[in-house]
């Protein structure tokens, strides 16, 4: 068959697409979900007409960006069964589990909060339909808590049973599934970088109208703000970032190995972490490269003299446990992607706290530059948090199920090379129209900014509060 | 009962929730081009929908997952199976779903004119396509003994599975209808009294005829006779939007999509999917379910959360139970300003 329509390459392919996509959405919503939360409290506690508009602003950026959250969601939940029908008939027993708590626990509830949110102004009691956007917040954390559990099997499968006769895997603890160390990890990792993104936004946006010296009013909090979230969340990710390290390293040696390309084994002062290499970084010919010392094993195994094992050594020992086989993932995928990751997650906290220091005691700087510098926060943190799941389910690869399955073992079986060619190009052709789309009401209701304080009803003193009609 | 036979309950349930839910969503979708005479109006019909579209259309993720749960053959066989049917809906949901979003968010008629566009092709799509990829399921499609799908695209359009097909369209729109007339004022609701006439006998005709069809050919004693009562409450439903009652139109409605779900699930009962080239090959309960184990923990689950969510979903339609008219859009269109949008 033409190697165009291999069906495996594209399933691939239309799966890294739509996740990453998917996965554009999902950190606004779960930052900018806790964000509103706040604003808004803090208009319910002070009734400063400045949070309310705060509240509004960042809740109509917020809607926007919901939409497309929900939508490119369903996509993820038909996509295991349209084009990995063969891996969901083998992990369904564990796998599911944790998606149908999903949806019951966590997508009930902020779908069906956000609703209230959005049309309960006028209809609820201030202090209830306050809640409702926390309900919102916690719905959609708790949704990011599932899917991590769910994927974290993936990485690290525990708590089955292999049942020979049927070929799959089965379901022994849901207590052990859902405390997979793995997920206990990459979630505060996620939820952290998450923070990272939505303070991204919400620093760029305030950049850039405070450098046109408009908004101050409401633009001045927003900045401190995303400053302090975006310092806060960034030394949490890193932390947890340090902690999943050491689960990843335990669960796949391999995927460490593929991040540094290292290829033969090292220990102490020689496992050290090359912050860039020139030339090709296959490990044979290195032309330049600065190297920290010790580093390697100190993020491996909490110590300075350490082991961490080489490319080549696993790859030996995984032929004689699975088999025959390349084990091994594309290492300039895995290498720069996790030096994107850290790379960029570092500059942006260097960048808020400079921010913080430039801002301090209501300050506001002057130099172009730094504004400059700081509108860029947005896309960069969302860079980071694409290349960061990237590395993950790239360095994961041959498996599918890591030691269990491979990916090509669980693409769908049925389904030919047409078939996907075609959803993958319609898939394309209408997320990229919905991004220009959805890329353009943003920055308009961006550069708009926020609305004028609303006036206190004459009689009753009371702010009328209308509700949202679409 | 086995647990196995209680989740092949859940999932019918699951879909019944889907069906009624979304399915008036998918109707007001369909009928903009008929009841939207002008923007304002559009505006209303949008809005009947607006605060609750979202959670109803989350019935089908959780009925998905479900599935995936709880029968991992079936939703493995059913979504690779249905591959471009489903790859069609998908499309079709996400066009609607941003739709409504996008819509009101600049105010030239250009801009609207294709989210409408969208919106009416993407509730009229998934409406027939529900229809057709169900019917599949109950007549039956050639699986080999992996049960994977073997047929190709068009082996799924067939007169049964198509005449299924328009049975769910014409059962959402007039559902969509009657919903418009119980919760809009003014002239919109008298039209769309006259409207749900119209469409009610055609569904009538249809909707009998594939329930019809699906008893003498694929029925069982229970699923005949939730054809029957689903048949009777159809007509029933009918006359009470005839008499003006508004609210008991809605919900013999509601209760007619329920019967005809269930019609289909009892007629599939033991099976999942059976298997038209080889008996062999079906997937049934027992062959395609999750293990007794999973299936207990998600039982449990389920028995915890349900009472919680029905309450808070329930409380919902409550708190938005006001019906709106051309006057609640123009005093937004007064102050837009105050608006969040
Ligand atoms: C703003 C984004 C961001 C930033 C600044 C960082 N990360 Fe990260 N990282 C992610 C966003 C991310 C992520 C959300 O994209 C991933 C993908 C899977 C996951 O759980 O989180 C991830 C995965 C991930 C993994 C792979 C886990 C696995 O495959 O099982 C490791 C080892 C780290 N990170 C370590 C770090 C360290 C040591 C960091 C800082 C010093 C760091 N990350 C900063
Ligand atoms: C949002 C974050 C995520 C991103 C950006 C992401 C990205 C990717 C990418 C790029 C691939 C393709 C890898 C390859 O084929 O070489 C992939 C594969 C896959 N991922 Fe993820 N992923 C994410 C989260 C998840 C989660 C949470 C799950 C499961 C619950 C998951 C399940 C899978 C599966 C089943 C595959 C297909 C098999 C494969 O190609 O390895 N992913 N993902
Ligand atoms: C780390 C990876 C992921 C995380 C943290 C995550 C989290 C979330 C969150 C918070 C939402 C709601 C917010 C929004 O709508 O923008 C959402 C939507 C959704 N996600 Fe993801 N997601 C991930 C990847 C996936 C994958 C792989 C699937 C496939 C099962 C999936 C399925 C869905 C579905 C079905 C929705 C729509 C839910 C609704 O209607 O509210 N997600 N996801």
């Amino acid at each position: 068959m033409n190697e165009w329509l291999d069906p495996l390459l594209l399933s691939r392919w239309q799966f890294g697409l739509t996740t990453i996509y998917h996965f554009f959405f999902v950190p606004l919503t779960i930052g900018l979900a806790l964000t509103v939360a706040i604003f808004q409290t803090a208009w319910y506690r002070t009734d400063k007409a400045k949070y309310l508009q705060l509240t509004h602003f960042f809740g109509k950026i917020f809607l926007i960006n919901f939409a497309m959250g929900v939508v490119t969601g369903i996509v993820q939940e038909f996509q295991f069964g349209m084009n990995w029908s063969d891996y969901s008939r083998f992990v369904g027993d564990v796998f599911g589990a944790p998606l149908a708590f999903e949806g019951i626990t966590a997508f009930f509830l902020e779908a069906t909060f956000i609703g209230l949110w959005i049309f309960g102004w006028d209809k609820l009691p201030r202090g209830l339909h306050l809640a409702t956007i926390w309900l919102t917040a916690i719905g959609s954390t708790a949704s990011a808590y599932f899917i991590l559990a769910a994927n974290a099997f993936m990485q690290n499968p525990i708590a089955y049973e292999m049942n020979e006769e049927k070929g799959r895997a089965e379901l022994t603890s849901i207590g052990e599934l859902l405390t997979n160390p793995i997920a206990l990890a990459s979630f505060p990792h996620t939820i952290f970088a998450c923070f990272m993104v939505s303070a991204g936004l919400i620093i760029s946006v305030a950049a850039w109208h405070l450098s046109r010296n408009q908004h101050l009013e409401t633009m001045r909090p927003a900045l401190k703000f995303g400053l302090w979230m975006m310092v806060i969340a960034g030394i949490a990710t890193t932390l947890a970032g340090d902690q999943l390290g050491l689960v990843m390293v335990e669960a796949q040696p391999m995927k460490m190995a593929a991040a540094e390309a290292l290829y033969t084994t090292a220990t102490g002062a020689n496992a050290s972490f090359s912050v860039f290499t020139l030339g090709t970084p296959d490990g044979v010919n290195e032309l330049f490269s600065v190297r920290i010392p010790y580093l390697l094993s100190f993020l491996s195994t909490h110590t300075f003299d350490g082991t961490v094992e080489g490319i080549n050594n696993l790859q030996a020992e995984y032929v004689a446990t699975y088999g025959p086989g390349d084990y091994t993932p594309t290492i300039w995928i895995t290498y720069w992607s996790f030096r994107w990751m850290i790379g960029l997650g570092l500059a942006h906290m260097l960048v808020a706290v400079v921010g913080l220091w430039a801002t301090r005691k209501g300050r506001l700087p002057r130099a172009p530059w730094m504004w400059k510098v700081a509108v860029w926060s947005f896309p960069f943190s969302l860079l980071a948090m694409s290349v960061g799941w990237v590395f993950t389910e790239m360095g994961r690869q041959p498996w599918i199920v890591f030691g269990l399955m491979r990916t090509q073992d669980g693409v769908s079986p049925g389904v030919s090379g047409i078939e996907i060619l075609i959803s993958l190009i319609t898939f394309t052709l209408l997320y990229g129209a919905l991004a220009v789309v959805e890329f353009r009401l943003i920055l308009r209701a961006v550069q708009k900014g926020p609305d004028d304080a609303p006036e206190p009803d004459s009689e009753s003193g009371e702010i009328k509060q209308t509700t949202t009609v679409y | 009962m086995e647990l196995s036979t209680i989740w092949f309950w859940i999932i019918a349930f699951m879909f019944i929730g889907y069906f009624v839910l979304d399915g008036f969503d998918f109707g007001v979708g369909m009928s903009l081009p008929f009841l939207g005479k002008d923007d304002v109006d559009r505006r209303v019909l949008i809005n009947t929908i607006g605060p609750v579209w979202d959670l109803n259309e989350t019935w089908l993720i959780v009925a998905g997952a479900m599935l995936f749960a709880a029968f991992p053959e079936w939703y493995a066989t059913m979504f690779s199976g249905f591959y471009l049917a489903l790859l069609l809906i998908l499309l079709a949901l996400i066009a609607r779903g941003v739709s409504f979003e996008y819509r009101h968010q600049r105010p030239g008629s250009e801009w609207k004119k294709w989210f409408d566009g969208m919106i009416i092709a993407g509730s009229a799509i998934p409406a027939l396509l529900w229809g057709v990829a169900f019917a599949n399921v109950v007549r039956g499609v050639p699986l080999d003994a992996d049960f994977n799908y073997i047929g190709t695209f068009f082996d799924l359009l067939n007169p049964y599975s198509l005449l299924g097909g328009v049975t769910t369209l014409m059962l959402f729109f007039t559902h969509g209808v009657v919903f418009v007339s119980l919760k809009t004022v003014g002239d919109i609701r008298l039209r769309a009294r006259k409207l749900a006439v119209r469409s009610g006998l055609v569904t009538i005709v249809v909707a009998a005829s594939f329930l019809a069809w699906t008893t003498f050919a694929y029925g069982t004693v229970a699923s005949a006779i939730f054809a029957a009562v689903a048949a009777v409450t159809l007509i029933a439903s009918f006359l009470a939007n005839l008499r003006g009652m508004e609210r008991s139109a809605f919900t013999l409605m509601a209760v007619t999509i329920g019967l005809a779900v269930l019609t289909l699930f009892a007629s599939l009962f033991p099976d999942v999917m059976p298997a038209s080239n080889d008996v062999a090959n079906s997937l049934t309960i027992e062959n395609a379910s999750s293990t007794p184990y999973t299936l207990t923990v998600m039982t449990w689950t389920a028995v915890i959360a349900a009472p919680v969510i029905l309450f808070y979903q329930g409380w919902t339609y409550w708190v938005f139970r006001k019906r709106i008219g051309r006057s609640h859009i123009e005093e937004q269109v007064d102050s837009p300003e105050v608006a969040v949008h």
